[in-house]
């Protein structure tokens, strides 16, 4: 079996971002990148079925700059069999539509049986690559995935609902699963997965190496900044049992409940 | 890349990838329990499991046992990071298993022993503990008295051990026996299964530091143990002792320069918060210099401890001068550095709650434990004094 993950290095959960010079992205340089959170879910899902299935190749995708090699070192050094890494200036930081135009043209290539992808990413939040990388490859798709289970001929996931319900789904493969985070326990890579994947390929493609052309953004972003300050804010400050009985306070006094 | 360190010449893109390895596991495992481990006095056996899974504990151990087959800049690596998830205890178990009590175990032991104690610690399925000093010997590790008695096939093993890391959950002991002669050369080294009759764990020691790592008086009452359990020779301990101090006085370093990157690190955001006057602390030139000092200081422990890192991977016979340097330095410059920054925070650094009084608590021993600064001191002379006969 071979398994696709997608995964997309963001900017690391603690770095203190800036607004860049023309106000249109955060300042990249001097940060540190971390893979998105969800897509370490979906990369270990994948890994599951490898420990249980060694035939099964896991092939993971990462459009991005060079720094996009780390990331992708960091997955072969967990377990991932081979990485494709798509490092187009265009691509990168283009619209929804666009990566997943790229993503399908890597499926197309590799024909998964499986495709795994994060349910959003931690930078962009938009859930919108996923089901758009199912339409144009013509896969069934699941979203927010929490359990997966692969027979044979298809695969049983389950679905997170809102309220906390669990829907259950059985996709025919080949299939695409969106996988929430907090799915499995995520592993680590170890120095010794780590020193073999020195070994393993990392195969570098731009988008039309991949026969895809136009990927550049249809979208623009005019404008990224930071919410103002509002002066009304009340900040609570004391000891915990102090800032609760004024948060008690002030719900009451605002009679929002 | 944090502004305070300086792009290293030792390690390469593999480390590199490993430290974001261990600084995750830091950040998922370690850092969001840290308080309640340092309550509990102890970490649970689960984290054993999971560092072993990552494959934490065997770093420099044979493949065949589960290890990775690396050298010491891997375990400073290690170390460093896993000291900076503001529980130096929790970080002290897990190397009191993977470095202190393995280590004689994997160099010197027969293949059944390894098999028997190595490979499920290096998984983290066992914990282990070295078990050398008493309460009657510490520094001077050669007048140790708990004594090895051969009888048949077994050795019947009485005395008692105190300040044990891992002591009080250990499932076994690398233990320091005499089984001859008083003196240095009396001394064997024997893998001691916690289960046998006559073992008794004692007070749990209530520490000044390091608290999430639980330390133990242990107690050894006619103590049945198959004498097959001898790790290497017997009457070499000493020696394999000596050899083993090494990789225990680089950990100990190591964890100092995580932990002056950590306190740095945490200086810097809050000097660049605080206020005083209507200046920012680090407006004030007396911080900004202060920075610079412990800065630099940190470059300086650092090039010393990688630099014996790299003597100890070798093998090289200036190897222990140089670690004994690396751990008198490193303990004085973490003491040094806990202390500023404790000033640097005022009256926040004195409230417990914050990881700096934790810090500073948790130096304290690094110029005890794994040999005091004296005896580094006693070393390094005796080199000294030696190189000086040879002119
Ligand atoms: C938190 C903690 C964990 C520990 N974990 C372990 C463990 O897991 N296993 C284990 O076996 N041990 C462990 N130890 C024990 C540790 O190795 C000893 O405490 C250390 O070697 C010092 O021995 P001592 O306490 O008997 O002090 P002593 O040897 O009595 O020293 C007292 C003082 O005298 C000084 N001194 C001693 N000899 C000389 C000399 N020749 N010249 C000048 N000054 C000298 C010392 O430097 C020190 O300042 C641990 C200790 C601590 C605090």
């Amino acid at each position: 079996m071979k398994v696709m993950v997608c995964l997309k290095q963001v900017p690391h959960q603690d770095a203190k971002l800036d607004i860049n010079s023309d106000g249109t992205w955060i300042q990249e340089d001097n940060i540190k990148f971390e893979i998105n959170s969800y897509d370490t879910y979906a990369l270990e899902e994948a890994l599951r079925i490898k420990d249980a299935d060694a035939d099964t190749e896991v092939v993971v995708v990462s459009i991005g700059p060079d720094r996009v090699t780390q990331a992708l070192r960091t997955a072969l050094g967990m377990g991932a069999d081979r990485a494709v890494h798509v490092n187009d200036a265009e691509a990168f930081g283009s619209d929804a539509l666009c990566v997943a135009k790229v993503l399908a043209a890597v499926a197309k290539a590799e024909s998964p049986d499986l495709i795994f992808t994060g349910l959003m990413t931690d930078d962009g939040n938009s859930s919108a690559v996923p089901p758009m990388l199912a339409e144009l490859i013509d896969v069934p798709s699941a979203t927010g995935v929490l359990h997966t289970e692969a027979a044979n001929g298809s695969l049983k996931v389950e679905r997170e609902l809102e309220g906390g319900a669990i829907e259950v789904v059985e996709l025919p493969k080949p299939c695409l699963a969106s996988i929430q985070t907090g799915a499995n326990q995520v592993r680590y890579a170890s120095l010794k997965g780590i020193m073999q994947a020195k070994k393993k390929p990392i195969d570098v493609k731009t988008a039309a190496d991949l026969g895809v052309s136009d990927v550049a953004s249809k979208a623009t972003i005019d404008k990224v900044y930071s919410p103002p300050k509002n002066a009304t804010a009340d900040i609570l400050s004391g000891s915990t049992d102090e800032i609760v009985s004024g948060l008690m306070g002030k719900i009451k006094e605002l009679g929002v409940l | 890349m944090s502004l305070t360190r300086l792009p290293s010449i030792y390690f390469s893109d593999e480390h590199e990838a490993f430290r974001k390895s261990v600084r995750s596991f830091v950040e998922r495992e370690i850092r969001p329990n840290a308080d309640a481990w340092e309550a509990a006095g102890e970490v649970p056996r689960a984290l054993y499991r999971t560092a072993g899974e990552a494959g934490f504990l065997g770093l420099r151990y044979g493949e065949q046992w589960g290890g990775s087959g690396q050298d010491f800049l891997a375990t400073c690596v290690l170390c460093e990071e896993l000291a900076q998830g503001d529980s130096v205890g929790t970080a002290v178990a897990l190397l009191a298993q993977s470095e202190f009590a393995l280590s004689a175990l994997a160099d010197e032991a027969n293949d059944e022993l390894k098999r028997a104690w190595l490979a499920p610690a290096i998984r983290g399925e066992l914990i282990g503990a070295i078990g050398v000093s008493e309460p009657a010997a510490g520094s001077d590790v050669a007048s140790i008295a708990t004594r090895a008695r051969r009888d048949g096939g077994d050795y019947v093993i009485s005395g008692q051990k105190t300040y044990i890391t891992n002591g009080p959950r250990a499932d076994f002991v690398t233990l320091a026996v005499r089984t001859g002669e008083p003196g240095p050369r009396g001394i064997s080294l024997v893998v001691f299964p916690t289960d046998v009759k006559g073992f008794q764990v004692g007070r749990r020691l209530d520490k000044l530091g390091a608290r999430a790592s639980d330390t133990g008086e242990l107690f050894f009452d006619d103590c049945r143990v198959p004498a097959s359990n001898l790790i290497g020779e017997e009457g070499r301990g000493m020696q394999y002792i000596l050899s083993h101090f090494g990789g225990e006085r680089l950990v100990i370093a190591a964890f100092a320069v995580g932990i002056m990157q950590r306190l740095i690190d945490i200086g810097l955001d809050y000097a660049h918060e605080r206020s005083a006057f209507g200046s920012k602390l680090l407006e004030f030139q007396t911080w900004r210099h202060r920075f610079a000092d412990m800065a630099t200081r940190l470059e300086a422990t650092r090039g010393l401890t990688y630099q014996a890192a790299r003597l100890l991977s070798d093998a090289h016979p200036g190897a222990d001068l140089a670690v004994s340097m690396a751990k008198l330095d490193a303990a004085a410059s973490v003491q040094a550095v806990a202390a500023e920054v404790m000033q640097l925070h005022g009256g926040f650094g004195q409230i417990e709650g914050s990881p700096i009084p934790r810090y500073y608590r948790d130096v304290a021993g690094f110029s005890i434990g794994a040999g005091t600064s004296e005896i580094m001191r006693e070393i390094i002379s005796r080199a000294l004094v030696k190189t000086k006969e040879l002119r």
